[in-house]
C-alpha cells in the first residue's frame, strides 16, 4: 500500500505528495514503510535553509529563490513552518500570502507545516518531509522556519546549506556577534538591502565573523538582496549552486548527509521516549520518584528498558 | 501524534473584506485546528490547488461580493475534478438563504451569514470531519 503511494509520489502525482507529508506528519499506520522506501531514492535535492527573526523577509525571499530558479528549469519545493499553539495545539499557517505567484505552476510545491509542539523553529517532521520532497524528484527544497530567536537553529541540522537572514532595523553588531544563529550559517543574506541601513548591517556582520577565524571566501558568503525587488537574488541562487558543486566535490556532501542521518535517528529514538512517557504506563515510574522509592534517573532507565522490550517490532 | 483539522480559509474573487475571514481564521486556530490563510483575491484554480497540496480536510471561503453562486460552484467543479470530492467545502459571507440551500444541493456543506458565533462554525467543521478532536 505504501509502496503504492510512494510509486505515485515519484512519478509527480501531487495529491499522493501530500497525502503522504500528511501521514509522516500524523505519524499515520505506515508512515515508516513510506520513508523505509523513501530513503533510498533521498539525497538528489539541494536542501537549502532559510532562518532569522520574525519580519526579515522570509517567506518574500523563498518566493524571489523560486521565481529565479524557475528560469533556470528547476523542480522546487517549499517546506514553511510556523508555530503552533503550545496551549491549543492550534496554527495560524501564512507564508503562502507571500507566494501566490508559483501556486498555478505544477512544478513548484508548497507545504505549509505547523511546529506542532517542536522547538528549534522546525516540526517533528521536517526531516521525513524532506525525504519526502526529494524522492518527489525535486532539484531545490526551501525550508522556510519559524521565524527563529537566537537560539534556533536545528535547521542546521537539517539542511545542506543553512541562510541566515538579516535585515536593517533589527538589532545592531552586539546581537550578531551572540551564539546560536550567526554559527549555523553558510551564508549571511542581508534582506532589504535597498533600505540606506543595509550596508551597515553588513558592515556588523563581517566584523563579527571576522573577530575569529573567518572563512577565506567571507566576502562571498555575506550577501545583500531585495527579496520584493529581486535585486541580488539571482546572484544568491549562483552562491547556493557553487556551494552544493563545491561540497559534492570534496565529499563533504556525503559526510554531511551521514551526519544528518545520525542526528534524526537521535530525534526520532527521543520521540518515541517522549511519547512513553505520556503513556498511563509511566505512571507507577513517576509514583515511584514522588514517594521517594527511586530517581527521576532510575526511572528514566526503567522506562528505557520498557520501551526497547516492546517496541522491537514493527509499530502499528 | 493526533490527527489535525487541517483548513483553508481563503478568500475569492474581487471584494477586499477580508475581517471576516481573518476572525475565522482566529477562531478556529484557537480551537486547535491548523489553518492555511492564502489571503485576498484567490481563483478558485488558486484555492483547489493550495487544498490538494495541503491535503485539507476543509475548504472555507468568505465572499462578499456577491458573486457567491459562480465562485462556490467553480471551485466545486474544480474539487471534482482534482480527486478533492471528499473535502469538506463551507463559507460564509452575504449570502441569501435560497443561495445557501441551492449551493447546499450542488455538494457545498453549510454556509454562514452574518452574526453567526464562531462557536458554531467550530462544532460544525469538528462534526463534519467527523473527529474528537480536543
Amino acid at each position: 500500500m505504501s509502496s503504492d503511494l510512494l510509486d505515485r509520489i515519484a512519478s509527480g502525482d501531487r495529491r499522493a505528495l501530500a497525502r503522504g507529508l500528511s501521514s509522516v506528519e500524523d505519524r499515520a499506520p505506515g508512515f515508516r514503510d513510506l520513508l523505509r522506501g523513501a530513503s533510498g531514492s533521498a539525497g538528489a535535492a539541494h536542501r537549502v535553509g532559510l532562518t532569522g527573526a520574525p519580519g526579515v523577509g522570509k517567506s518574500t525571499l523563498v518566493s524571489a529563490l523560486t521565481t529565479e530558479a524557475r528560469k533556470r528549469g528547476r523542480r522546487v519545493a517549499i517546506l514553511a513552518i510556523d508555530p503552533s499553539s503550545p496551549f491549543t495545539g492550534g496554527a495560524l499557517l501564512g507564508d503562502r500570502v507571500r507566494m501566490t505567484d508559483h501556486l498555478l505552476d505544477q512544478d513548484v510545491f508548497v507545504r505549509s507545516m505547523a511546529s506542532r509542539g517542536a522547538q528549534g523553529g522546525l516540526s517533528t517532521a521536517t526531516g521525513d518531509a524532506l525525504d519526502l520532497l526529494d524522492a518527489a524528484g525535486f532539484d531545490l527544497v526551501l525550508v522556510e522556519t519559524v521565524g527563529a530567536g537566537q537560539g534556533d537553529v536545528d535547521v542546521a541540522a537539517e539542511a545542506e546549506t543553512t541562510c541566515v537572514l538579516f535585515a536593517p532595523g533589527a538589532g545592531d553588531a552586539i546581537q550578531a556577534m551572540k551564539s546560536g544563529l550567526m554559527e549555523v550559517a553558510d551564508l549571511w543574506v542581508v534582506n532589504k538591502a535597498d533600505d540606506d541601513r543595509a550596508e551597515r548591517v553588513r558592515a556588523d556582520i563581517l566584523s563579527s565573523l571576522m573577530l575569529h577565524d573567518p572563512p577565506d571566501d567571507l566576502d562571498e558568503r555575506v550577501r545583500m538582496v531585495s527579496a520584493s525587488t529581486g535585486s541580488g537574488v539571482a546572484a544568491l541562487l549562483d552562491a547556493l549552486d557553487a556551494r552544493l558543486d563545491q561540497l559534492e566535490a570534496s565529499g563533504a556532501r556525503a559526510e554531511s548527509r551521514r551526519e544528518r542521518i545520525r542526528y534524526r535517528v537521535g530525534r526520532a529514538a527521543a520521540e518515541t521516549l517522549r511519547e512513553a512517557t505520556e503513556t498511563s504506563s509511566s505512571d507507577a515510574l513517576v509514583d515511584d520518584v514522588l514517594q521517594g522509592r527511586s530517581s527521576v534517573h532510575d526511572a528514566a532507565e526503567a522506562l528505557l528498558r520498557s520501551v526497547a522490550s516492546t517496541s522491537s517490532g514493527e509499530q502499528p | 501524534m493526533s490527527r489535525k483539522i487541517r483548513v483553508l480559509v481563503a478568500k475569492p474573487g474581487l471584494d477586499g473584506h477580508d475581517r471576516g475571514a481573518k476572525v475565522v481564521a482566529t477562531a478556529l486556530r484557537d480551537a486547535g485546528m491548523e489553518v492555511i490563510y492564502t489571503g485576498l483575491h484567490q481563483t478558485p484554480e488558486m484555492i483547489v490547488e493550495a487544498a490538494l497540496q495541503e491535503d485539507v480536510d476543509v475548504i472555507g471561503l468568505s465572499v462578499h461580493s456577491g458573486a457567491h453562486v459562480p465562485l462556490f460552484r467553480k471551485v466545486l467543479t474544480l474539487m471534482q475534478e482534482n480527486g478533492l470530492g471528499d473535502v469538506l467545502l463551507t463559507g460564509g459571507g452575504i449570502i441569501p438563504a435560497e443561495d445557501m440551500k441551492m449551493l447546499r444541493e450542488e455538494g457545498a456543506g453549510r454556509l454562514f451569514g452574518p452574526g453567526t458565533a464562531t462557536s458554531e462554525l467550530v462544532s460544525y467543521i469538528r462534526e463534519s470531519v467527523n473527529q474528537e478532536s480536543a
